[in-house]
């Protein structure tokens, strides 16, 4: 049963990078690069529910704010690129830090941006647990929601347009194929990080900290450190997502923030299998897509996607990866 | 001349708060009894809102639409919990969130189908048009004041219902060992019913008393829900004192920081900069409390358990 298992994860992994990898060339065959658009989006969602599960599925941190990281990332590379194009500092004092739109750069402080927000609202938020944390990271995220919409220099709530996508190397991002290949290439390295993560001795301590934090206490782990570390990766990689996002829509607005995206980000992860590195990213592909062509059908698409999240949590209560794939906590 | 506008400011705080003590209240019964997460209750408050809506704009009485407003949202919520969430009191609260999430989508588009994407606009009702002076020189609009009565009536209802009646001895009891009670012979589905039915039916009352002061749209209960979040949060999760110290400070704070606050950094910002700073801190000042608060006592100001 074990090596069936096996061999079926290994097969549905394959299928599904091959699938991936050869989406690009197949869609321009068929003159439907429509798709290569919505696949980067959707592997930019997947990048970030992947971030979400490593706090939700593997540290127990029902966070409802991951959008906070997700829109502040999204923010940092605009804001970088808007002073990047003016030639102007973004602040002048204490020291200078200049706009760019230099991948390299502005991606860097976009995550590192995020990593620091997430570290503040952690920091706060981790003094709490169960449901106080649910209703205090959305509150948190609400609160940058709101933030964002009164920076008026920034285009308020009307949001930032970009004026180009960011550079990278001798990369041209503006070619849609090669932006794809950058957010798939940047999902597959933050998954191979979270396996080793989540199986580390630091990814250890935090599944324990899941199963019973008193205990892992109690075998003298300062857990509030823990899972704040694990907060703030998981902000940086929701802070990545974001930057790759203002790229591809190449507009920033305080929708990113708003409070539904932070539940869009959690049903993907909960869809695809809480507790499984692969699982989110199905959870993201069938969400989007479910969005995507349901939407076409009728203007009231929400009207269906509800009663079928809700009967995703009374039915099919591991996820679709996690209820059909894996049967036990995934070791990524 | 300030102290008039800030008598004003404050009364339109504590209407605020009231309003929030509406959602608060119940909400935080459902979570302190059932220890469910109940994110569809904005969309009791819309569906309030709505009923009242449509009610006085076709009769002109708003009497009316409070009458088919209250026992609408309650009906509403005792269906959502027979049908929903009754399944879900044992689930943790991940579950609850995700489902409660999909009625959320499944309310806002049903109220989207049913009345349409545009806002409704409502006048307050004729007979509380007017103004009343209860700070002499100070004007302050009757429907308002109306708001702040209803929801102090309210206030000592709970607190006689839940500590003086056979009822709130249950909901006490249930709130602190519900196998207890059901051993007991009370038929706790019920008990159940009947508290999410009252939840709902505060919801719907505050939505049906917005009405005429907001735009009535969809989305509008969530916006309300975040920040009764807040409330529940600062007051303590299960504590109806708490709910009602949270809201009366979350509404105040709010109402007189945006009143105040960009004034009070013009003292010594230049104006541009001080209302950009004002802005952004006036919508973040409740946040910041929040904040402030958890740091101080992680359980909020009044938890239900000590």
């Amino acid at each position: 049963m074990n090596r069936f298992q096996l061999t079926l994860k290994t097969c549905i992994l394959i299928a599904a990078l091959v699938i991936l990898i050869g989406l690009p060339p197949v869609a321009s065959a068929l003159e439907a690069t429509f798709y290569i658009g919505l696949f980067s989006r959707i592997l930019i969602y997947a990048l970030a529910a992947v971030s979400l599960d490593l706090i939700l599925g593997y540290g127990g941190m029902v966070s409802f704010g991951h959008a906070a990281f997700f829109g502040a990332g999204a923010y940092v590379v605009g804001i970088l690129a808007f002073h990047g194009i003016e030639g102007s500092a973004v602040i002048s004092w204490p020291f200078v830090i200049m706009g760019t739109d230099n991948a390299l750069i502005s991606w860097s402080v976009a995550a590192v941006a995020s990593a620091g927000l997430a570290f503040v609202i952690g920091a706060i938020s981790l003094r709490t647990s169960g449901v106080y944390f649910i209703m205090i990271t959305l509150a948190f995220a609400q609160m940058m929601y709101f933030f964002f919409t009164s920076l008026e220099f920034y285009g308020g709530d009307d949001g930032l347009s970009l004026f180009t996508r960011s550079r990278l190397g001798h990369m041209d991002l503006s070619n849609d194929a090669a932006f794809y290949y950058t957010c798939l290439g940047l999902l597959i390295g933050f998954l191979l990080f979270s396996r080793r993560l989540v199986n580390s001795r630091f990814g250890m301590v935090i599944r324990g900290c899941k199963e019973n934090e008193r205990r892992m206490g109690a075998l003298g782990f300062p857990t509030y450190r823990y899972k704040l570390v694990c907060f703030v990766i998981a902000g940086a990689g929701a802070g990545l997502a974001g930057a790759l996002m203002a790229n591809q829509t190449e507009f920033v607005s305080p929708s990113l923030l708003h409070w539904t995206v932070s539940g869009d980000i959690l049903v993907m992860v909960i869809l695809g299998g809480v507790g499984t590195l692969v699982g989110p990213v199905f959870g993201a592909t069938v969400f989007l897509l479910l969005e995507e062509f349901l939407s076409r059908y009728t203007e009231h698409w929400m009207l269906f996607l509800g009663p079928i999240l809700i009967f995703v949590v009374l039915f099919a209560r591991r996820g679709l990866y996690g209820s059909f794939v894996e049967r036990k906590a995934d070791n990524g | 001349m300030y102290l008039l506008l800030f008598c004003q400011q404050f009364l339109n705080g504590l209407q605020f708060g009231v309003m929030l003590f509406l959602m608060a209240s119940g909400l935080t019964l459902i979570f302190g009894i059932m220890d469910l997460i109940n994110l569809a209750h904005g969309s009791l408050f819309m569906v309030g809102a709505y009923l009242c809506a449509t009610v006085f704009q076709q009769t002109g009485s708003f009497m009316l639409g409070l009458l088919v407003a209250l026992p609408g949202a309650a009906l509403v919520g005792i269906v959502v919990e027979v049908f929903v969430l009754r399944t879900l009191y044992a689930r943790d609260h991940l579950d609850q969130v995700l489902a409660t999430f999909g009625l959320i989508l499944f309310f806002n588009e049903l109220t989207k189908i049913i009345w349409g994407p545009r806002a409704l606009f409502l006048d307050v009702p004729e007979a509380l048009s007017g103004t009343i002076e209860i700070i002499p020189g100070a004007p302050y609009p009757t429907f308002r004041l109306a708001i702040i009565v209803v929801g102090i009536i309210v206030a000592i209802f709970l607190y006689f219902l839940i500590t003086r009646t056979r009822l709130g001895m249950l909901i006490r009891a249930s709130a602190t060992n519900r196998e207890m009670v059901g051993a007991l012979g009370v038929n706790v589905n019920l008990l159940y019913t009947l508290v999410f039915g009252l939840g709902a039916l505060l919801a719907g009352l505050a939505g049906a008393m917005a009405g005429p002061l907001f735009a009535v749209e969809v989305g509008m209960g969530e916006d309300i829900l975040i920040l009764t979040f807040v409330v529940i949060v600062i007051g303590g999760i299960g504590s109806i004192r708490g709910a009602l110290v949270g809201a009366i400070l979350v509404g105040l704070i709010d109402t007189l920081g945006r009143a105040f606050l960009p004034a009070l950094f013009k003292l010594f910002l230049d104006p541009a900069t001080a209302d950009g700073v004002g802005a952004s801190l006036d919508s973040m000042a409740i946040y910041i409390l929040m904040a402030l608060v958890l740091a101080w006592k992680p359980r909020g100001l009044l938890p239900a358990h000590e």
